[in-house]
């Protein structure tokens, strides 16, 4: 599958299209197909997004994992700080990355 | 220290007010990324992997409890309660909002400070040695020179634009403590028949070209050093190259046109400037030199520092260093915890230094290019009490130079440009190396970890370095050998074929086992590296 995704423009926060808006939980996200780019084009246009990109993702049961290793660690937080990331709660998140 | 006159504070100030609006054209989507992105970096705002990341100046690595407070401050109040010191002397915020960004910078601006020079293909944040003012062996103070030239370079219209970034750092004695030869410019300080000057050397850096630069000009009277600088740079300015980013920083050049012939066009355009008048009045450089002024120390007491605990013992000898006045020491606090994120501090921890400093150390604190922070002139009698409140805070490990005093770029963890992750490495090799003990035996081992070619950890100059690169989607390491920093300036050499997380780990454990097995007396690593070269080190490495 393939997601699209950049940084809110205001906040920085990463962030994931859904197929009609934009999450900040990669659970959320939609696959854009073969829309990908034109999704990207037009949201940056929009200035709703900063950077989009697309990106190569798997379906899991937990949800999308990112092939590279560099959206995974942009999908959770820094590997190095737990309490930081989307779910400081889960001892077992950073293994979803690595 | 140096203190803002009106001029700077006012150009600080509408700066301040330029970027505030820059930002709301950005935010009221007025301005596209692509047109406000030069914009931000010129006031330190990257876009990282997981939000806006803000750069701080710190001058020289300069600062007063007043402004580390304030940097606490904005941890706390703006960011996720810590910063992240780094190898330019400078401090980094890894969650920052756009719509903060100006109020910070506002912020900062209340105690003459500011993200200036720390992005953009300009001169960036002139460094120095973190003990200047301090150390015995220095011939001058290198700090007003490091003052002088952040005035001579803020906004200087002809070097905004410059092919590419250009750093500077300034010494003023033998042993290097600032990593001077792999700067664009590094610049000694000594004096010759009763006259000060600097030794000039030109094209040092590191990144994926590393090299060492040459000694471009043996001496330049500092009443010249403006002149001559504003030629190196014109030079470079002039047939610096701007098609390839890779081949643009002086380094390139000055290998390409060879050192003789760069130092030729260097001259003739040093001959040219000379009668521009751009170098200060002697009045110029008095004034800016009286504001570093020595404290007031204290006459020496003749106090001698209780050794009978054993753990404040280990910690005198690690990390603190004699200083030129009798009855006084240089205290480095390590911010490298076992097991820990090298560099980083937390707004409690900063407000403690903030403390010590102002109570201890005359007011002063230094960041070093090693991600460490200094208290430069605290009394011999205090040392007991200013150990006892770094173990209180937790920055009191005694480590200084040794193999767990690991420099790390950000890496993978936060920085968009990475490739591998840097920190969890570093907490490896210092939990494996955890024994201070074992430590110690090894001596001074300077082991530096870039998560990416751009070389920010500084691996080329790490006895011991790491490289960390994408392998297919996968994390990998390279070891390198050999490099130094410092005056034995040397660039590390890669081991061979590179290692996984764990793999490097041990890697690491081999050399350093070789290197106890075959060391002979008085040799620190890096001599013995070199006395032996890589071959016995490679096999116990690969086999």
């Amino acid at each position: 599958m393939k997601l699209v995704t950049g940084n809110d423009l205001a906040t920085g926060d990463v962030i994931w299209w859904t197929g009609s808006g934009w999450t900040r939980h990669i659970a959320e996200a939609g696959d854009a197909g073969d829309q990908g780019e034109a999704i990207a084009r037009q949201e940056e246009a929009a200035r709703r997004v900063n950077g989009p990109y697309v990106i190569e993702a798997s379906e899991t049961p937990d949800g999308p994992r990112p092939a590279h290793i560099k959206d995974r660690i942009r999908a959770l937080g820094p590997t190095v700080r737990p309490d930081l990331t989307l779910k400081p709660a889960d001892p077992n998140a950073g293994s979803w990355v690595i | 220290m140096y203190k803002y006159d009106e001029y700077d504070q006012s150009i600080v100030d509408a700066r301040v007010d330029e970027f505030r609006d820059q930002c709301r054209r950005r935010l009221s989507g007025e301005l596209s990324e692509d047109q406000f992105k030069p914009l931000r970096l010129m006031n330190g705002l990257y876009l990282q992997l997981h939000a806006y990341m803000l750069r701080v100046a710190v001058p020289y690595g300069t600062l007063d409890s007043r402004q580390m407070r304030m940097l606490a401050h904005v941890a706390r109040k703006y960011d996720r309660g810590y910063g992240h010191f780094t190898t330019r002397q400078n401090i980094q915020y890894n969650w920052i909002k756009l719509e903060d960004a100006a109020d910070i910078l506002a912020e900062l601006a209340t105690v003459e400070m500011h993200a200036i020079q720390t992005s953009g293909n300009c001169i960036r944040n002139i460094s120095s040695d973190q003990f200047a003012g301090a150390a015995a062996d220095e011939v001058t103070d290198p700090r007003p020179f490091a003052e002088l030239l952040r005035q001579w370079s803020t906004f200087h219209p002809e070097f905004s634009y410059l092919p590419r970034k250009f750093k500077i750092a300034v010494i003023a004695a033998d042993e290097d403590r600032a990593a001077m030869r792999l700067h664009d410019i590094g610049l000694q300080l000594l004096e010759r028949d009763g006259v000060l000057g600097a030794k000039v050397f030109v094209g040092g850096g590191m990144g994926r070209t590393p090299m060492i630069a040459p000694e471009i000009k043996d001496f330049v009277p500092a009443d010249q050093l403006m002149s001559y600088l504003e030629a190196c740079l014109r030079v470079y300015n002039r047939y610096g190259r701007r098609d390839n980013i890779y081949k643009a920083r002086i380094k390139i050049l000055i290998h390409e046109l060879g050192a003789d012939k760069y130092r030729a066009e260097v001259e003739e355009e040093f001959a040219q400037v000379r009668q521009l008048g751009i170098d200060p009045p002697a009045a110029e450089l008095a004034r800016i030199s009286a504001m570093f002024a020595a404290p007031a120390f204290a006459a020496d007491d003749g106090a001698v520092a209780d050794r009978s605990d054993p753990d404040f013992a280990v910690w005198l000898d690690q990390n603190v260093r004699a200083h030129k006045q009798p009855g006084h020491a240089i205290v480095t606090i390590s911010l490298k915890p076992i097991g820990g994120i090298p560099g980083d501090a937390s707004a409690e921890q900063i407000d403690v230094m903030a403390d010590l400093a102002e109570r201890y150390s005359f007011d002063e604190l230094r960041v070093t290019h090693a991600q460490n922070i200094v208290l430069p002139h605290v009394r011999i009698a205090d040392l007991k009490a200013v150990w006892e409140a770094l173990v209180e805070a937790q920055l009191a490990e005694a480590n200084l130079d040794l193999i767990s005093d690991i420099i790390a770029c950000p890496g993978l963890d936060y920085c968009a440009l990475a490739n591998a992750r840097s920190i969890p490495l570093a907490q490896k090799i210092g939990q494996r190396f955890a024994d201070l003990g074992r430590q110690r035996d090894l001596g001074e081992l300077k082991l530096k970890i870039s998560g990416c070619i751009n070389a920010c950890g500084h691996h080329h100059a790490g006895h011991i370095g790491i490289l960390g690169v994408d392998r297919k989607g996968t994390e990998n390491y390279q070891l390198l050998l050999g490099g130094s920093g410092a005056e034995d300036v040397s660039l590390g050499k890669i081991t061979g074929p590179g290692f996984d997380e764990d793999g490097v780990v041990d890697a690491i454990e081999r050399v350093t086992d070789t290197y106890v097995r075959i060391r002979e007396t008085g040799e620190r690593f890096v001599d013995t590296y070199r006395r032996v070269g890589m071959q016995p080190f490679k096999e116990a490495i690969y086999g």
